[in-house]
């Protein structure tokens, strides 16, 4: 049994973390910030049911999860299943293929990291539906095991492998749009030859 | 970009989520890794892959937390200590 006493010793280190998925799961600042503060206050009032040697920050994750769910869910009003629509697998690889290309030398992160700038990766992210936002929160931005997210979330392993393998796609066409709008690939699919595809 | 010719490659692919997840079995990674050391354009799949989640994971994580935020949860442990266990 944990000692109440020993909470904000042991859990505060991960204030920052549960801070940035809150702002990818509520989009806005106000809210994420209710949001992190009430998972701590939870954390602390029922600290005497966490088991010393578990996973603390999993731990912090799942209060947070349900309480997001139970109380910022209700209040955005989103039908609860929502279509992506089909998008083919491996959207972004096979549309970026000739940029990939064309940056002899630079690993694929180094042209990756280059051409997405922060804030439209976050907005591809915080655009998702609920359903695909929160699998893709926990397993790509906290790491977490498709177990422990199919208990934080209540669902089963099948389905969180769904959800994110869709959730996941759809970011990506999202994140080309943006590298379209922004110019940096050509409109045109690969195969053309080999021309300059950035502007 | 071709498509995956062989029923080895859409296999890979079909495991693609699990791989960089860390969801297989060691048995079924060995299986991955050796079909990706002869297939090009499956390893080109996967690095893209592998790349995307890092970008993603540290582009989605390094949001400044408001500067009163720790301040503010660390009164909360306070006013809890002294009181009935309530808040406010």
């Amino acid at each position: 049994m944990a000692d109440q006493a020993d909470f904000a010793d042991q859990a505060m280190q991960y204030a920052p973390q549960l801070y940035s998925s809150a702002l990818r799961m509520t989009r806005n600042r106000a809210d994420a910030e209710d949001l992190v503060q009430e998972t701590f206050l939870k954390g602390f009032r029922s600290f005497d049911s966490f088991t010393d040697g578990t996973n603390l920050r999993a731990w912090l994750f799942r209060i947070m999860t349900n309480t997001y769910i139970n109380k910022y869910r209700a209040k955005q009003r989103r039908p609860d299943e929502t279509d992506l629509g089909e998008i083919e697998d491996l959207y972004l690889y096979k549309n970026l293929g000739t940029l990939q290309d064309s940056s002899i030398g630079r690993s694929a992160e180094e042209s990756l990291m280059e051409l997405l700038p922060d804030d439209e990766v976050k907005a591809a992210l915080e655009d998702l539906p609920d359903n695909f936002r929160l699998p893709v929160i926990l397993a790509d931005v906290e790491g977490f095991a498709y177990k422990e997210i199919a208990e934080m979330l209540d669902i089963p392993i099948g389905t969180v492998m769904s959800r994110l393998h869709r959730g996941r796609k759809a970011m990506q066409k999202a994140l080309h749009e943006y590298a379209l709008v922004r110019g940096l690939v050509a409109a045109e699919p690969a195969g053309d030859g080999g021309q300059e595809n950035t502007r | 970009m071709t498509e995956p010719q062989t029923s080895d490659c859409a296999e890979t692919i079909r495991e693609l989520d699990m791989f960089l997840d860390g969801e297989l079995s060691d048995q079924q990674r060995d299986a991955i890794r050796h079909h990706l050391d002869g297939c090009m354009d499956c390893l080109g799949a996967f690095d893209f892959h592998a790349e995307l989640k890092i970008v993603v994971a540290e582009k989605c994580h390094n949001d400044e937390m408001p500067p009163g935020l720790m301040g503010k949860i660390e009164r909360c442990f306070a006013i809890d200590f002294d009181g009935d266990g309530q808040i406010g």
